[in-house]
């Protein structure tokens, strides 16, 4: 009964958000005040209905209901409470349910926090919105029904993926797709404003807060992922250039591109056009993502089924989303304008340097997941493209880029003299050098191979040094701007007084200096061992002796563990156990690697047990996995870092007040009482 | 400068700029991607000797051999045609089983050795890469068509 409910609700949510769409937009094009007064109402009653539907299908799996097929298919009546709640999307129609869900909240917390944008405008963005709502829904009720009945009922589940039950997993695919989703809100921006022919600096400061948002979430997303495959692929690595990595990456580089051009667009009224592409090709990449993951084009861990109808459904439905948009962009942007001129030393250009290798980047990324697919279609046979290519391409792009970061700050806009600012930058970016080059020779030059391409000391270096100058030009800032404080309270409160978009940049820009560092060290430094070992053997790495104490059977709600433990010493000091588990899940007969991790600031020490040596005799000798891994934790801090620095920026004031007349002249006046 | 001469700054910069990315992509391209073999491919001499591809097929049951060292094993890969031997060091996937698909990455050795330097199994217990599922159909149709007398299709 339940689940009718919810099927009755995500049936009923198609028509209302095709209708929803269609008025809104004509309503806005005709400006028919009644028409375009259906919009906010619309939204939120797809929002509820989809509510309702998510809310029927959790049901479904707190209370076993096997008889609904999706159900059987993903959990078991083993599978603890919490992770029957995350199995919701853990397979393919959940998560798409998920998304469309995530898609409608979106909608529904513009049509509340919108108050201040011209009726019409605002219509034209809750539309746009509805109408990719429309057309995800189709899909879902299409190809991917999750709330199909299985007659007679089975009389257990299948499971969720034993890869899956962790708890990285129930947070990471809905922050993921609230970033994804989220740019939604930046494309409708975009074609609300291509269609209104209006683009304006009122336009970019409506639009900031709103994709700056879902960057962070995207972010966060993407942490997530990588910290889980981390803990529990097994292999001690934060990032393998898998496809669907890369799936959630591009939209991330282009999405950073979004954010930097928007504030262009907002303060100086340049790159006009090129913000309204960039919100197309973002969305579209989140779309593209999806495509490529739903599909089962790509095989990946995340691949969930392969049918080809979802393939081609999502293909034509990107198909028409940034098809369509393009069109009106090619139709619309001679309209919108290029906006305010800049010379070629300004912050303007380096920011437009920057958008330039973020999209690069995107780009050389984007070929090589889309090779292997592009080469098997065309018949010349199976390839894959590995993370060597992704490493050589990525990181050349990569590193004018951070060295980019640390100059952007100190250029004013339109026109600059190099001359005249290059004494600071310059001091720092030399203090930065020396204290890179120092540090790595007190180290020793590193030599690690990693994906068998030899990691040269100079590139550590060089990674260190612009960590350092991006870490050291954000404190001069933050310093400089103590220090010119004045007011009531002193400096200090001065300085606590900045606006919040200062110290999200800054902060931002702190963390990636921060994920570089880790990023460069564990790249130099990391110490790894596959070895034998018996019970008592030790074998000892960077410092640190591990011994090993053997194995016994540990059991768990829905599985049967072999657990190892290690004891860890440094010298003769006890440190701590490690206890890394081999996990059998029993109803699918999986096995599963659970790695133990002692995380620290400075290092982590990374255990996980491969294969007893001879099957039939678990208690004996063990192929082993022991990792030292420098600073490896700074690599989802720095992360976290630029996520919280993008949340801070999102809260800043100025997008909460009422815009002085002169900023919202451009639009018309707002009719709305909020 | 002039902005006519900062135009053409800006153009000569971003040709060049755009030239190499172009080449570090064909660079890095040319470098790092591996072919599919099957099998019989291998021993047919398809698959190159100088440059690492991937060879995938089913792990043959009892063929997983390994060494003292206890993470150097070796074990044979079948299209249920052919055999290839493949060595690798180190800690073998959670899913690979003897029976099942594997796919490895790595050199062809002198006696038709393969030097794997990563062996993947991945997805659940009863997941088949595609390469592999397509190999196997090939190899099984062309053994079926030698065996009925006429051409392989």
């Amino acid at each position: 009964m339940i689940p009718e409910l919810g099927h009755f609700a995500l049936i009923l949510a198609v028509p209302v958000s095709l209708f929803a769409g269609v008025l809104a937009l004509l309503g806005a094009h005709g400006n028919d005040p009644r028409w375009i007064a259906l919009a906010r109402p619309g939204a939120r009653l797809i929002a509820f209905l989809l509510t309702l539907a998510y809310a029927a299908l959790t049901y479904a799996f707190a209370v076993n209901d096997f008889s609904v097929r999706y159900v059987a298919e993903h959990s078991n009546s083993l599978l603890p409470l919490p992770y029957r709640i995350a199995a919701v999307w853990g397979g393919h129609e959940g998560s798409l349910l998920l998304w469309a869900l995530m898609l409608a909240w979106w909608a529904c917390a513009v049509s509340f926090f919108s108050g201040r944008l011209a009726p019409a405008m605002r219509a034209r963005v809750l539309g746009t919105l509805a109408l990719v709502a429309f057309g995800f829904l189709l899909f879902i009720l299409c190809t991917s029904n999750p709330f199909l009945r299985l007659l007679p009922a089975a009389p257990e589940g299948r499971d969720l993926n034993p890869l899956l039950q962790d708890p990285g997993l129930i947070i990471h695919p809905p922050l993921l797709y609230m970033g994804y989703v989220g740019f939604s809100i930046a494309y409708a921006f975009a074609v609300a404003a291509l269609l209104a022919g209006r683009l304006d600096a009122a336009w970019a400061r409506w639009s900031r807060p709103w994709t700056t948002m879902a960057w962070v979430f995207l972010t966060l997303g993407i942490v997530m992922g990588s910290w889980w495959a981390y803990c529990e692929l097994g292999w001690g690595g934060w990032w393998f250039w898998d496809p669907v990595e890369n799936a959630s990456f591009m939209p991330w580089l282009v999405g950073t591109a979004l954010i930097h051009s928007l504030a262009v667009t907002e303060k100086r009224g340049s790159f006009r056009n090129w913000t309204v592409l960039l919100a197309i090709s973002t969305f579209s990449l989140s779309l593209l993502g999806t495509f490529l993951v739903r599909s089962g084009v790509l095989t990946s861990v995340h691949a969930f089924a392969a049918d080809p109808a979802r393939g081609i459904f999502i293909l034509v439905f990107l198909a028409i989303v940034a098809g369509a948009s393009l069109l009106l962009f090619v139709w619309r942007a001679p309209r919108v304008g290029l906006g305010g001129r800049f010379a070629l030393f300004s912050r303007e250009s380096l920011l437009l340097a920057n958008n330039v290798l973020l999209v690069v980047a995107a780009s050389t990324v984007l070929l090589g997941t889309l090779y292997p697919l592009l080469i098997d279609a065309l018949g010349q046979g199976k390839i894959s493209v590995g993370p060597p290519y992704f490493n050589t391409v990525f990181v050349p792009i990569m590193l004018p880029l951070l060295f980019l970061i640390g100059l952007g700050p100190f250029v004013r806009w339109k026109r600059d003299d190099w001359r005249e600012i290059i004494r600071v930058p310059g001091g720092l970016l030399l203090l930065a050098i020396f204290i890179a080059t120092l540090l790595v020779g007190l180290k020793g030059s590193p030599a690690i191979r990693i994906d068998r391409v030899l990691l040269l000391p100079f590139l550590v270096v060089f990674s260190l040094t612009l960590a350092l100058w991006i870490a050291f030009a954000a404190f001069f800032h933050l310093f400089r701007q103590a220090k010119a404080g004045r007011g009531a309270g002193g400096r200090v409160a001065a300085f606590i007084r900045q606006p919040l978009h200062f110290w999200g940049m800054h902060l931002a820009h702190l963390g990636v200096a921060v994920f570089v560092a880790g990023v460069a060290i564990v790249g130099g430094y990391a110490e790894e061992k596959d070895v034998k070992m018996a019970p008592g053997d030790t074998v000892t790495l960077a410092g640190h002796s591990f011994r090993f104490l053997g194995v016994r059977e540990v059991e768990g709600p829905n599985y049967t563990a072999l657990r190892g433990d290690m004891e860890v010493r440094q010298g003769a000091r006890l440190l701590r156990h490690l206890y890394p588990e081999k996990r059998f899940y029993r109803s699918s007969a999986m096995p599963m690697t659970e790695a133990a991790i002692d995380a620290g600031f400075w290092r982590d020490l990374y255990v996980s047990l491969g294969e007893p040596i001879d099957r039939a005799n678990p208690a004996g000798e063990w192929a082993v996995r022991v990792y030292e891994k420098p600073l490896i934790g700074w690599i989802w801090a720095g992360c976290l870092l630029m996520a919280a620095g993008g949340f801070l920026a999102a809260l800043d004031r100025r997008y909460r007040k009422r815009l002085p007349a002169a900023a919202s002249a451009p639009l018309p006046p707002s009719s709305d009482p909020a | 400068m002039k902005a006519r001469h900062e135009r053409i700054a800006l153009i000569v910069g971003g040709i060049l700029a755009l030239g190499l990315i172009t080449g570090l992509v064909l660079y890095a391209l040319q470098d790092n991607i591996s072919l599919f073999y099957s099998p019989t491919e291998v021993k047919s001499g398809k698959a190159p000797r100088d440059r690492a591809f991937r060879i995938g097929g089913l792990v043959e049951a009892g063929s997983l051999v390994r060494q003292p060292d206890g993470v150097s094993v070796h074990f044979v890969v079948t299209d249920t045609v052919e055999r290839v031997t493949v060595q690798y060091k180190g800690i073998l996937p959670d899913l690979f089983r003897e029976g099942k698909g594997a796919v490895a990455q790595g050199k062809l050795t002198g006696e038709d050795v393969f030097v794997a330097h990563e062996v993947l199994a991945k997805h659940d217990e009863n997941y088949m890469p595609p390469e592999v599922a397509q190999s196997l159909e090939k190899a099984h149709r062309e053994g079926v068509g030698k065996a009925a007398g006429t051409p392989a299709p």
